[in-house]
């Protein structure tokens, strides 16, 4: 079949301002909006510039947004665009550097913020015993891959770029809830701030967007609970 | 500005990460890779990380050991499967005191399951070896050690080329970058280059891998005097999704999958009566495409079935959910209650950069190159001889990338700077230009070829005859790279411009792989030739070199070190 990519264009350092480029694709319903991308970029225009890698939704660099919704470009398929003309821009709430190609910087800085290593004390000979029901509570925030499909999704991230933001947090749940770590509740009193946890407001986005079905917002507010239990009452 | 550091990884998987955390403190380390470390295709890995550690049954390093050998079809080093078997257990323990959300026994223990070609007692059936984290433990480990990376402040440049090495009278002088982010090519010294940029599937049409797997490291090693090892084995994963070729890890054959020809025939009996779907993965693939080219695979076509639907919807959450998702979004198929098309895809490259157990990257005479390491996919060490097993390769890549970084801070008094000439800047500028200024072929026309020839000629069966013509076409097809042109001029963020000079290392490695597979007149591991279809232990017990001479390609042998096994028929 024949489709319409409607892309967003824009190099900062020459572009007065962004605009959007048709191109026009064939394409199987069963091929991804990235074999449409890579269509373009080879064949038509190889000035078209977005990052891609395994194009299985396993290393998370084609994050864009398709049809107003955040998502990988190499996980949606044509078929389920559910018409003619796919729309394709960057990430919101970042910085474009070129076309669809965001500056994540921001968001790693943020990443980093919050520890996403295990603290623990001297280990073991063998392994550290841990059971299958604590290795539970860790529940899908391993399937994280750090696309930034939440962070950029958020309403509250758009409007308070202070907001830790989703991903984060679900780097901070990982590791309040592995039964490993020694650094719970300094890990919760991080969170427990204004631009932390309690900067979230449910909007339900990021658990929307998120290509690995991680439950995101769930776990915000297993964290907040957590905070209440552990450290009492919040301030605010 | 010029960088120069002590240490230089170059390449963010596994192997690059493990190796950069176990240089000391007082040592200077970049770490460059040509995507953010997180995305590096280690994260792909599936189905676990094989180590004895008897948690769910007995088991032991020598039966690893011996798995491996017979696995690599006697031309692994016995040497280097020795010291992977018996370092397999502190590796993964390890792994775990650094973090890795392991699957858990019921007393708490690290979970372990069956994979192919890992058996008890030598061969006498399948044994539960595969640490596992669901079914994206390489992802979690890569997590885990860029974490690592993260604590102990590793200076890390992403969305940084490697564009040419630099050897200097015969030690490692540092590496030539292109910044992907302003296109600058900058100079960067290192006392210690390590490559670790994985491998190169996408020289397949049909492949596992991700796009950024064109194999730079390996080819820089090559243009620059390094000979390659074993570059004919290259291994075919049983089961790629048809036709995206998207990994189904061999888990789901050790959770009891199995697979059915078009006629719902469990065939795999018929290739491997004791391992059965856990026969290792040169023997499947063989036998699914055996299948396919008599006619039965499912409807007539090029696939065969792999038939999850005897596991239960829970045990496929619970352990295979990632698969289970692809089959659902790439397919449409829920893999609970409908078998999933599937058929070989290229997945590994047995072959590299010659190293010692050590990391260090060996010469034509068997030396060490002064400065320069390799590990992971790149390296050839050779610990998989002429097939693969699965879970051995992330064992691999932590403990021969933790070695690596050993030699490093071992070697690093005797190592010193040394100075790069600038026009070595001049001379790759002028090359980026002239492929700017071209009106020759687009780069994407001329790899679509080089992955039809390379599939059609240099597959899971061979023969002389198709593999002389591929390599004439791939011959000519370097030629035509010589005027390749693009259509981005741009400074930033060119990944057109990356195209064009990827296309190179994917060119000479094609071509390596091809040589090697003529040359190896036998039938062995991963290389089957239908012209020679038996293995020739008295002529071809030995590793293949090829090194770039000045009148083209040269091609010498090399010893198998044979300690403990001395080699016999491979049944399964």
């Amino acid at each position: 079949m024949k489709i319409i990519l409607r892309v967003f264009r824009f190099d900062p350092s020459v572009d007065e301002a962004p605009y959007y480029r048709n191109y026009s694709v064939q394409a199987e319903p069963y091929e991804r909006v990235l074999d449409c991308l890579n269509r373009i970029k080879w064949e038509q225009d190889g000035t078209l510039a977005y990052r891609m890698s395994c194009a299985h939704g396993v290393c998370g660099s084609d994050a864009m947004k398709i049809n107003g919704r955040c998502a990988l470009a190499c996980q949606k398929l044509v078929r389920d665009c559910e018409a003619d003309l796919i729309l394709v821009e960057p990430l919101p709430s970042f910085t474009v550097l070129k076309d669809l190609i965001v500056d994540l910087n921001p968001f790693f800085d943020k990443v980093n913020f919050v520890h996403p290593f295990l603290y623990a004390g001297t280990p073991p000979e063998k392994e550290r015993l841990q059971s299958p029901e604590e290795r539970k509570k860790m529940g899908e925030s391993i399937r994280c891959i750090l696309c930034a499909c939440c962070t950029a999704a958020c309403p509250v991230v758009n409007e308070n770029e202070n907001f830790l933001g989703p991903a984060p947090l679900v780097q901070a749940f990982r590791r309040i809830f592995d039964s490993r770590d020694t650094q719970k509740i300094e890990r919760l009193d991080q969170l427990d701030v204004e631009d932390g946890v309690w900067a979230c407001l449910n909007h339900y986005e990021c658990t929307r967007v998120c290509p690995k079905e991680i439950p995101v917002t769930k776990y915000i507010n297993t964290i907040k609970r957590e905070i209440k239990k552990i450290l009492g009452p919040s301030p605010e | 500005m010029e960088l120069q550091f002590d240490a230089l990884v170059v390449g963010s998987g596994l192997a690059g990460l493990r190796a950069a955390l176990e240089i000391p403190e007082g040592l200077k380390v970049g770490l460059v890779s040509k995507v953010f470390p997180t995305r590096s295709h280690s994260g792909a890995a599936q189905g676990g990380i094989g180590a004895a550690l008897s948690n769910e049954e007995p088991d032991s390093w020598e039966w690893h050991m011996y798995d491996t050998v017979k696995g690599g079809d006697y031309l692994t080093d016995q040497d280097a499967a020795e010291t992977l078997a018996m370092d397999a257990a502190r590796a993964v323990y390890e792994l775990e005191h650094m973090g890795v959300p392991f699957n858990r026994t019921a007393e708490g223990k690290i979970a372990q399951r069956a994979f192919g070609g890992h058996t008890r007692n030598y061969g006498e059936g399948p044994v539960k070896r595969s640490c596992y984290a669901a079914d994206r433990t390489g992802r979690v480990v890569l997590d885990t050690l860029f974490g690592k990376a993260l604590e102990k402040k590793i200076h890390i440049f992403s969305e940084v080329y490697m564009i040419d090495l630099i050897i200097e009278k015969g030690h490692a002088a540092g590496i030539v970058t292109y910044d992907l982010a302003t296109g600058a090519v900058e100079i960067v010294r290192a006392r210690a280059v390590l490559i670790a940029t994985g491998g190169f599937g996408r020289v397949y049409k049909t492949n596992s891998n991700c796009f950024s797997n064109t194999g730079d490291g390996v080819y820089l090693c090559f243009r620059n005097g390094t000979p390659l090892e074993d570059m004919e084995f290259v291994q075919f994963h049983p089961t790629g999704i048809y036709p995206l070729g998207v990994l189904v890890s061999e888990a789901a054959r050790g959770e009891g999958g199995i697979l059915k020809n078009g006629l719902g025939y469990r065939f795999m009996p018929d290739y491997a009566p004791t391992l059965k779907d856990l026969a290792p993965r040169d023997v499947v693939s063989r036998a699914i495409d055996t299948e396919i080219r008599q006619g039965r695979g499912v409807n007539g076509r090029d696939y065969v079935h792999l038939d999850l639907t005897g596991l239960g919807a829970d045990k496929i959450e619970e352990k295979l959910s990632d698969i289970s998702s692809f089959a659902r979004i790439y397919l449409g198929v829920d893999s609970a209650t409908e078998p999933i098309p599937v058929t070989p895809t290229c997945h590994y490259m047995m072959g590299g950069i010659p190293t010692d157990l050590n990391g260090r990257v060996l010469d034509k005479h068997g030396k060490p190159i002064i400065g320069l390491y390799a590990a992971g996919e790149a390296a050839c060490v050779s610990v998989h001889g002429a097939n693969r097993l699965g879970t051995n390769s992330l064992l691999d890549l932590v403990v021969f990338g933790r070695r690596a970084g050993i030699s490093i801070a071992h070697d690093e008094k005797n190592l010193h700077l040394s100075d790069i000439s600038r026009d070595i800047v001049n001379e790759l500028t002028s090359k980026i230009n002239a492929i700017k200024r071209s009106k020759g072929p687009k780069p994407a026309s001329l790899r679509a070829r080089i992955r039809q020839i390379m599939t059609d000629c240099c597959s899971v069966f061979r023969n002389n005859d198709d593999m002389e013509k591929g390599l004439e076409q791939i011959l000519s097809i370097k030629e035509q790279y010589r005027s390749v042109s693009i259509d981005n001029k741009a400074d930033k963020f060119n990944t057109d411009l990356l195209d064009a000079i990827e296309l190179e290392s994917l060119l000479g490695l094609a071509e390596v792989i091809l040589v090697s597979a003529i040359a190896r007149t036998e039938s062995r591991g991963a290389h089957y030739r239908e012209d020679y279809p038996q293995r020739d232990d008295h002529n071809w017990l030995k590793h293949t070199m090829v090194t770039a001479g000045s009148d083209g390609l040269e091609i010498s042998f090399k010893p198998v070190k044979i300690t403990k096994f001395e080699p016999k028929a491979r049944t399964f």
